[in-house]
């Protein structure tokens, strides 16, 4: 009888912990059908992400959930997500020539409607960013996006290098002018060239880094630098996709032959294949005095514990024949496949508030709100502030066309073809190019 | 006990221990039956993930598909993939690096592999301490062999460059292995060597040890020399198991991807684009599906011709 009680009251307890256990996990579960996935890159903005999401879990209840994945395979694993209609991401901050194949396909959901709604004005956003990261059809107003992290592709120096007596001296009885931030490109192939090879407390530097990455974007990235301010033009203004003349102009094969000019004389052995992260790893470790790279890991150098503070200087990208520099920056957009898109859409509302940007700014955000970049103190907000504002003037970004991964990879190809492997010349490879990218274009139909 | 009724007791016995036939343990099924239904879950598996994605792909590659163009309407366009492919420059220079680094690896590894065989297969003191540490590279991921030899070459840290700095007395960030266009073709082909010449010396060393010790006993006897020894006894008697090497390392080299991707990407420019990375490009970059599964059938039509040949090659040469 004992021993049957004692059964009974075993099987009781197991009971009352798996009802306990039942509990807690219906309170987990509850728990998960209020989360969101925020899909990015895993950068330093990706970090101040998350510490500002804290707030809005804070305020909705709602946990923040963050897959982010390393550029080199950014497009890759998530353009593959959205073409595989798949759930993964709830919200999604992506790049900003996605934007039209992500409208064109359904990967986003438009968001007229709720910006109406919710009484969000585009008019709120830097132009430049509401072209690049939300429009589609361009110059249209139909938004797939919210300006969520403007950038650019900026310039750092060694401002201690720049400030030695010796080196001062030196570049002046060189150059016959003084050693500064360089205003145009010719000025900061000098610069590269009598850094180039220089011994700087007891090392040998180089001149500057330069994009040059083969597999994803890199080098078109790079080249466009110099591409837009020496009159590079993507189509003829009047006649849409007329590329001929105008793509391969002879100031796009001046630029071309420029950037190759700077890769040859001014760069690192073995920086043939070189994105953001060499290029940070090269400024970090003092191998360089000039560093072109984007403006979103500014605010991280300039907290470097060796090469930041006072020792690195920014400057924006210098003008040729006209002043330009390549776009960056994403659009925060809600996935149309998601589960979730009410909760996503709530996000959205509470990152466009003012207050919001604000903070997303001061953390190490880049905020495309005219509310921030607009205010009166933002130039001197940061050392790098100026600069950023003065290239958000100046962007130019790449296609935004549904095909823009084939348009990228002929570009990509041709350039490094003649850049860094020494094939053919300048005229060639643009000549090639003009020839790739008619052939998407007449795939798809545009021409 | 007589005789006949121990062998009664004993057939009885035996009667007893030898399992029924399957047929009878589960009623009404033949052994024919049994035997499909033990194999038709790998069959349909087999089907599955291999037999239905190639009948896909080859379907697809009479295609304009896009997979990243889900809602553009799909139009059958004949050859025209097979076409633009067969007239593609940039397909051919792809080839021509591909065969480029096939022929060269092979080459080196073959050497290589049959020379450390010949010296392993020698009985020596920690003879097994040399052959597991030879064996090491093959049995590294190539991600990881991709990522060191990246560090290895680079040419202001890498150790490589300070070893040859060392022997040449050249400056070591004078030259850099990956990119430059002259030297980023054999680099591919340094670490592949590098790190598969163990495979080859491993088949080479079954093949030294299959070889009987009364035919070497029967040259010495013969007053051969080690020389003729090698030559009339060693290669013939080791060489199905060499062509075998070559074929097993042609057909990895061939689709070689992940090792490459990582060392150059496929540059300086597309020096070392080998057809494989062309294909990914297109693929799962570009998004041309249609076009990039007419060049996956191209690709497995070259490499399973090719090595069908080999193989009537390599049975003539066994049958010898």
């Amino acid at each position: 009888m004992q021993r049957r009680s004692r059964w009974l009251s075993g099987a009781a307890s197991m009971m009352l912990a798996a009802a306990t256990l039942g509990m807690f996990g219906g309170t987990e579960a509850s728990a998960q059908s209020k989360q969101l996935t925020l899909c990015w890159a895993a950068w330093d903005p990706a970090n101040a992400l998350v510490e500002l999401g804290k707030d809005f879990t804070k305020e909705s209840g709602i946990e923040m959930k963050y897959e982010f994945v390393p550029w080199t395979s950014y497009a890759d694993r998530f353009l593959n997500e959205l073409n595989s209609r798949g759930k993964l991401c709830d919200l999604i901050i992506g790049d900003s020539q996605w934007i039209g194949g992500a409208a064109e396909n359904g990967h986003y959901v438009k968001l007229n409607d709720f910006f109406a709604k919710e009484k969000i004005s585009m008019d709120d956003f830097v132009k430049a960013t509401v072209t690049g990261y939300s429009e589609w059809p361009k110059g249209t107003p139909n938004y797939w996006a919210l300006p969520a992290m403007a950038d650019a592709v900026g310039w750092t120096y060694r401002k201690d290098w720049f400030a030695k007596p010796e080196i001062q001296a030196a570049f002046k009885q060189k150059y016959n002018r003084d050693l500064a931030p360089p205003k145009t490109y010719a000025e900061l192939k000098e610069i590269g060239e009598f850094f180039q090879g220089r011994e700087i407390d007891g090392k040998k530097v180089y001149g500057a880094y330069i994009f040059t990455e083969r597999g994803s974007e890199g080098i078109t990235m790079g080249v466009t630098n110099a591409l837009y301010p020496f009159g590079f033009k993507y189509q003829n203004p009047q006649k849409p996709y007329d590329m001929q003349g105008f793509v391969n102009s002879p100031d796009a094969v001046a630029g071309l032959e420029f950037y190759k000019s700077l890769y040859k004389c001014c760069t690192a052995p073995g920086l043939t294949n070189a994105y953001m992260q060499e290029g940070l790893d090269a400024f970090k470790s003092g191998q360089v005095a000039m560093q072109m790279n984007w403006f979103a890991f500014f605010p991280g150098l300039y907290k470097d514990p060796n090469v930041g503070g006072d020792k690195i200087g920014f400057f924006a990208n210098p003008a040729a024949k006209t002043h330009a520099t390549q776009l960056g920056g994403q659009g925060l957009s809600v996935v149309s496949y998601s589960d979730h898109k009410d909760d996503a859409l709530k996000y959205i509302k509470w990152f466009a508030q003012p207050a919001v940007q604000q903070k997303w700014w001061q953390i190490g955000g880049y905020s495309a709100a005219n509310s921030v970049v607009n205010a009166p103190g933002f130039p001197k907000s940061a050392p790098f502030a100026k600069d950023f504002l003065e290239s958000m003037g100046m962007v130019v970004d790449f296609w935004a066309e549904p095909t823009y991964a084939e348009l990228l990879l002929s570009m990509q190809k041709r350039v490094h073809d003649y850049v860094v492997a020494d094939k053919g010349t300048a005229k060639e490879a643009l000549d090639q190019l003009v020839k790739d990218w008619t052939k998407v274009f007449k795939e798809q139909g545009k021409i | 006990m007589t005789a006949s009724s121990y062998t009664d007791t004993v057939t009885k016995r035996l009667a007893i221990n030898t399992p029924q036939p399957a047929a009878k343990r589960i009623r009404g099924l033949s052994d024919r039956a049994i035997a499909w239904l033990f194999i038709s879950p790998c069959i349909a598996l087999l089907l599955a993930i291999n037999i239905f994605p190639l009948i896909w792909t080859i379907r697809l590659s009479f295609t304009n598909f896009k997979s990243n163009l889900p809602n553009a309407p799909v139009r059958f366009v004949g050859l025209d993939n097979y076409r633009d492919i067969l007239s593609d420059e940039d397909v051919w220079h792809a080839m021509q690096v591909t065969a480029h680094f096939v022929v060269w690896s092979i080459a080196l590894q073959i050497v290589i592999g049959f020379g450390l065989a010949l010296l392993i297969n020698r009985q020596f003191r920690s003879h097994s301490f040399w052959t597991t540490l030879i064996l090491l590279p093959m049995m590294l991921s190539p991600a990881v062999v991709g990522n060191f030899w990246t560090f290895l070459l680079q040419p202001q840290i890498g150790l490589f460059n300070y070893a040859v700095s060392l022997v040449t007395g050249i400056d070591p960030s004078s030259f850099q292995m990956i990119g430059d266009v002259q030297l980023s073709p054999w680099a591919i082909i340094l670490v592949d060597t590098w790190m598969w010449s163990p495979y080859v010396m491993l088949i080479c060393l079954a093949g030294l040890r299959s070889i009987p010790d009364y035919i070497y006993e029967a040259a010495e006897v013969d007053r051969a020399s080690p020389w003729r020894q090698f030559w009339s006894i060693t290669l013939p008697m080791v060489l199905p198991f060499l062509m075998l090497a070559v074929l097993f390392r042609a057909i990895e080299n061939f689709k070689m991807f992940d090792m490459v991707n990582l060392l150059t990407s496929g540059g300086p420019g597309s020096i070392t684009e080998l057809a494989s990375i062309t294909l990914k490009r297109e693929a799962f970059e570009k998004w041309r599906t249609g076009y990039s599964s007419a060049f996956a059938v191209i690709l497995f039509v070259t490499v399973f011709g090719a090595a069908n040949i080999y193989v009537r090659v390599l049975n003539k040469v066994k049958q010898r």
